[in-house]
């Protein structure tokens, strides 16, 4: 098993590329629908304000 | 009209794309996870040590489908620029800029994992020779795609100005495809081609095709979750983004990719 973990003497390098390859990945997947939240909010967010506007208006 | 033809406007237009896109996202994440995986195995474990670079070599299973989807991602992104320039589709407009950022992040991807390997088989980690080079102008060319869009203030200006922007820089693509062979470079060679054999044993060659495969169906997916939202920003007054936004409410904290 550390043999694998080694990979012949080469296992930083292996190991450093294949984390960046799962990290930004994992990123482009989890941004998106973070973003996709905050966007539904804001435009929730300004409906209301409009709404409250719309009822104090005399 | 044509069947056909209605079809595809329906499917252009964005609610219905959004419900579809939303439904799609699931099996493309999957897919990719599934192949990934097996890709993953077969390279990492199956694959016997390269004869000359020693473990080192099982960079190759991300590095060059990372590099096959920097210009994959490009071609897509100047095919979608161009519909969206000569006839104006929304949903072009925002496929072409939702498909800026993932090809960026191929490319990063790319550089940064050639350069891990080219330091210890080259003794560098950069040089400026002509595949390095242009790969590295690629992931400027993204760049600045990504920032002419978030420039111009009207949105719809912005995504045709970036789209030409896409376009004039298509003439990149060959020149990183073809640069192993115009130039004497440090860079190796393509060693899998699709015509004629390729240069590398089979029990390589499948898991770098699996992880194509794989990398392929995770940009589906980013992209189609990216399109979602720039789609709902862009349609922000219309109705049916308010019924979007009032099932997210009413449901709170849904799994954020199952909801549509």
């Amino acid at each position: 098993m550390s043999d694998f973990f080694a990979m012949g003497g080469y296992g930083a390098y292996v190991w450093a590329s294949y984390a960046v390859f799962f990290v930004v990945l994992a990123a482009e997947a989890v941004l998106p629908p973070l973003k996709r939240r905050r966007v539904l909010a804001g435009l929730r967010g300004k409906w209301k304000r409009a709404q409250r506007r719309e009822g104090s208006a005399p | 009209m044509n069947p056909l033809v209605l079809w595809f406007h329906k499917l252009g237009s964005p609610p219905t794309f959004y419900r579809l896109a939303g439904r799609l996202l699931p099996w493309c994440y999957g897919l990719a996870l599934v192949l990934g995986a097996v890709a993953l195995y077969g390279g990492l474990v199956l694959a016997p040590s390269d004869y000359q670079q020693g473990d080192a070599f099982r960079i190759i299973f991300i590095h060059v489908p990372c590099a096959w989807m920097s210009l994959f991602v490009y071609a897509f992104m100047a095919v979608n620029g161009f519909i969206a320039l000569v006839w104006r589709i929304k949903l072009s407009e925002t496929l072409a800029m939702a498909a800026a950022p993932v090809g960026a992040a191929f490319t990063f991807v790319c550089l940064v994992t050639g350069s891990l390997w080219g330091k210890p088989m080259w003794g560098t980690w950069w040089t400026w020779d002509a595949r390095l080079t242009s790969e590295l102008v690629l992931l400027f060319l993204y760049l600045g795609v990504i920032g002419l869009h978030q420039a111009i203030e009207d949105r719809r200006q912005a995504a045709r100005a970036a789209a030409f922007l896409a376009l004039v820089g298509i003439v990149n693509l060959p020149i990183v495809h073809f640069s192993v062979t115009w130039w004497n470079t440090l860079h190796q060679g393509s060693t899998v081609r699709l015509f004629g054999p390729s240069l590398i044993d089979a029990r390589m060659l499948w898991p770098l095709l699996t992880m194509a495969l794989a990398t392929k169906f995770w940009f589906a997916g980013s992209l189609l979750s990216r399109a979602r939202v720039d789609l709902l920003e862009l349609e922000g007054g219309k109705d049916w983004v308010r019924q979007v936004a009032l099932a997210a409410d009413a449901a709170p904290a849904p799994p954020p990719e199952a909801s549509a």
